[in-house]
């Protein structure tokens, strides 16, 4: 059967090219991969390769023209024995299968919900618990998996013989042996690599940073390959990891040590971003994030770990991702923050409550799902918002959260939002100066003033 | 043209021809990965295929010889030119094809395209878009098969412009570390996009790239799939006895140009004709075959039953409907 050779495009955008140069006349047998004319656009040159076999038809575009259009049919392709004035029965495939490059559709199309379905059940009461510090939490919560499930292991710098370079997972080696906790190379992108490679068969790895700075090294394993994989294969292939460390500043260690990553992962698709405070939040929330079957990125802070809190000593004791806790209750304003400023936030909240202002205290616990209904019916209490975060202002949390409430509350807001925010520069290493950066209990209480 | 090393590997001088059976297993697989690659040129030309499409063509013995030394659950992925990997793993020429039109019938229900397919049956781990990064993936499927205690063996295909990569050498000090089963597979076909190795590397022996990890090397003639297929026995044996990661350099040669809208300016056309004319992995083998005395009209039954395969596949590419909108929004996160 006849079929006609279309004039190819030599890339998406291309409409139109000249027909350069016939390299096979009529009748001449042609095996498919020949190169059988070439064509030419104001860009490149190009060979067109015949992909069935068979004899050389009639040409029906003679070398040298111009603007032959995309899809035009340039020559037959007779099959053996054919005449050569048989017509082509269907030129096949044919363009018309093409799908038409159409505009995005204006129309109704299915949409990720905008506010994520949160439980609006009060949080569990784990009952009885005991002061430990948030590093002892963090510690408890991946021994606890590590013993619950065989398929979870940790791995990073200095995590096994060092008993981890801030001691988070002391005592780990001993209790689980080196095929479980595994040290590696100062090698960021390639450990980081490995552990998702390993994830994607269905291990469960804990991937400890020494610190978030150095996830900078792998963030493209991070994003590009544990990410978004689930998606690029259509939900075949799961990523279940863990990429944890401290984050943020930590005390006068410069530029390049000190900052926050939690707008940075919160903004991508396919990742949960887990930022704990307290200690039964890094061991609830570690826990929760060992055990889900996606890529969790879980930002602590070195200077919490040293922190007590009272924790559930519950041993089957576990949070939730994707759920916001209202750590302080208050009527005039609400005050949404994590990490380590959450802290900062209840102390200013303290003064404010000296000076007849009652502020609520958000502790968003999870950046990504963002628990927007929390945020959103205390904002609908207060008429007020105030965030409040350690990183850089531009396109950060707060920015989030106050386009949340503008979109879910606008018309329960009495003021505009404002939102406290570590200084827009490189961290200092001057001790006045690194003062100078941070959000402290005052930058909070002079925020709260301005929409009071 | 397979180079001696030191580390106890011949470099595929073994037992080097293959059974009558076998080549024609070869010449099957090699004329469906060509003709696969054609059908999707020709796709991509009349616009079915957008986007990016970087095809096999040329280099089809390295992953037929590759795969024919593989056992159900060795894990393999490669980078964005990965048609010929999907095709050689087994995976569906329909669902391959439907996924270079952005079909719902492709395997990632076109939400991957030519660069982004995945099968979990068939344990490939894709196609990956940034170069290098499969490697650093590749060895942690290794590293998954040692934790589990198989012997399974993980082949991480990477090309040569991703041989200077960072983290590939990253990646060579942990697998030797770990000694982990992972066959590194070097496809050298001369050009990273446009920059010819001899511009690229100033390691012109990339085989021996993993010396300083003492990765053991093996360099072999690409267009032979007989050649790649003794090296792949001996490197994939090491690997799965346990000793280690190998580095296999095969030379190799792609016909068209890096993607389907590269013109190809950096090559003289007498280079590409010469290696087609001389060097050509499914004439050799063809040639191998008539001399053995298989008949020509074995032959072209099997082409004609490519053919069948390649145009069933382009036709299911171009019915199969595009995606319902719905799927926009599923597949991102695991719902637990």
């Amino acid at each position: 059967m006849a079929t006609e050779i279309l004039m190819p495009a030599l890339s998406p955008t291309m409409k139109e090219g000249k027909v350069a140069r016939w390299l096979r006349k009529p009748g001449e047998a042609i095996a498919a991969g020949d190169v059988i004319a070439e064509i030419e656009t104001d860009k490149a040159t190009m060979e067109v390769e015949a992909v069935d076999e068979g004899v050389m038809g009639r040409i029906l575009i003679p070398e040298g023209t111009e603007n032959v259009a995309v899809n035009t049919p340039i020559a037959i392709l007779l099959a053996d024995g054919e005449d050569a004035d048989a017509q082509p029965a269907a030129a096949a495939p044919t363009a018309d299968a093409a799908p038409a490059a159409a505009p995005p559709s204006c129309g109704p199309t299915p949409s990720a919900p905008s506010t994520p379905p949160v439980s609006a059940q009060p949080e569990k009461d784990w009952g009885e618990t005991a002061e430990i510090t948030v590093r002892e939490a963090l510690r408890d919560a991946m021994a606890a998996e590590l013993a619950r499930d065989e398929d979870v292991f940790l791995i990073g710098e200095e995590v096994a013989q060092y008993q981890g370079a801030y001691k988070v997972s002391q005592g780990l080696l001993d209790e689980f042996g080196e095929k479980r906790v595994i040290d590696t190379p100062i090698t960021e992108q390639g450990f980081t690599g490995m552990a998702i490679g390993a994830a994607l068969t269905g291990l469960k790895p804990i991937v400890e940073f020494m610190t978030m700075n150095f996830a900078m090294q792998a963030i493209d394993q991070i994003i590009n390959s544990a990410a978004k994989t689930r998606y690029m294969s259509g939900g075949q292939m799961s990523c279940p990891i863990v990429f944890r460390g401290p984050n943020g500043a930590a005390a006068r260690v410069g530029a390049q040590h000190s900052q926050c990553y939690a707008s940075w992962y919160g903004h991508v698709p396919g990742l949960k971003v887990v930022a704990p405070w307290s200690a039964a939040d890094a061991k609830g929330l570690l826990r929760a994030a060992i055990r889900d079957p996606n890529p969790v990125i879980f930002l602590e802070n070195e200077i919490l770990y040293g922190q007590r809190f009272p924790c559930p000593v519950d041993e089957d004791f576990i949070l939730p991702i994707g759920k916001a806790k209202v750590e302080r209750e208050g009527r005039d304003v609400t005050i949404v923050t994590f990490s380590i400023m959450v802290g900062v936030a209840l102390e200013a909240a303290e003064k404010l409550a000296e000076q007849g202002i009652e502020a609520e205290v958000i502790n968003l616990r999870t950046i990504r799902p963002l628990d927007t209904r929390t945020v959103v019916d205390s904002v609908k209490k207060t008429s007020r918002l105030v965030t409040v975060e350690e990183g850089w202002p531009f396109a950060g949390i707060g920015a989030e959260i106050a386009m949340q409430v503008i979109e879910h509350a606008f018309d329960y807001l009495d003021a505009p939002p404002v939102r406290v925010a570590g200084a827009d520069v490189p961290m200092p290493f001057a001790a006045n100066l690194e003062k100078l950066a941070l959000p402290n209990p005052d930058w909070i209480i002079n925020a709260v003033r301005q929409v009071v | 043209m397979s180079n001696e090393t030191d580390r106890g590997l011949s470099g595929g001088h073994n037992s080097r021809a293959m059974t009558e059976a076998d080549l024609k297993e070869a010449y099957y697989q090699m004329v469906l990965i060509r003709r696969f690659e054609e059908r999707a040129g020709q796709l991509y030309g009349m616009g079915l295929i957008g986007g990016f499409c970087h095809l096999y063509i040329g280099q089809e013995a390295v992953v037929v010889g590759i795969q024919m030394e593989l056992k159900q659950g060795d894990k393999i992925i490669t980078s964005y030119r990965d048609h010929g990997q999907m095709l050689a793993a087994g995976m569906d020429p329909r669902g391959v094809m439907a996924e270079l039109t952005g079909r719902e019938g492709g395997y990632s229900h076109g939400k991957g395209g030519s660069m982004h397919m995945f099968s979990s049956e068939k344990h490939f781990y894709g196609g990956h878009g940034i170069v290098g990064a499969q490697v650093s993936l590749g060895i942690g499927l290794a590293f998954a098969n040692k934790y589990r205690g198989t012997d399974e063996v993980s082949v991480t295909y990477y090309g040569e412009g991703a041989s200077n990569q960072g983290q590939v050498y990253e990646s060579f000090n942990l697998a030797a570390l770990h000694k982990l089963p992972c066959l590194f597979v070097l496809e050298n076909n001369r050009y990273g996009m446009g920059t010819s190795v001899e511009r690229a590397s100033a390691s012109k022996e990339l085989w021996r790239n993993g010396e300083p990890w003492g990765i053991p090397g093996m360099h072999v003639d690409g267009m032979d799939v007989e050649a790649v297929r003794a090296a792949a026995a001996e490197a994939v044996a090491h690997c799965r006895a346990g000793r280690g990661p190998v580095l296999l350099e095969v030379d190799t040669y792609r016909y068209r140009g890096h993607s389907m809208s590269d013109p190809a300016k950096y090559r003289q056309r007498s280079e590409v004709d010469e290696v087609r004319r001389n060097h050509d992995p499914i004439d050799r083998v063809r040639r191998e075959l008539l001399e053995r005395g298989v008949a020509e009209s074995e032959l072209k039954s099997m082409d004609d039953k490519v053919k069948a395969v390649v145009l069933d596949a382009a036709e299911f590419a171009q019915t199969s409907p595009e995606p319902d909108p719905s799927e926009l929004w599923t597949d991102i996160l695991v719902e637990s």
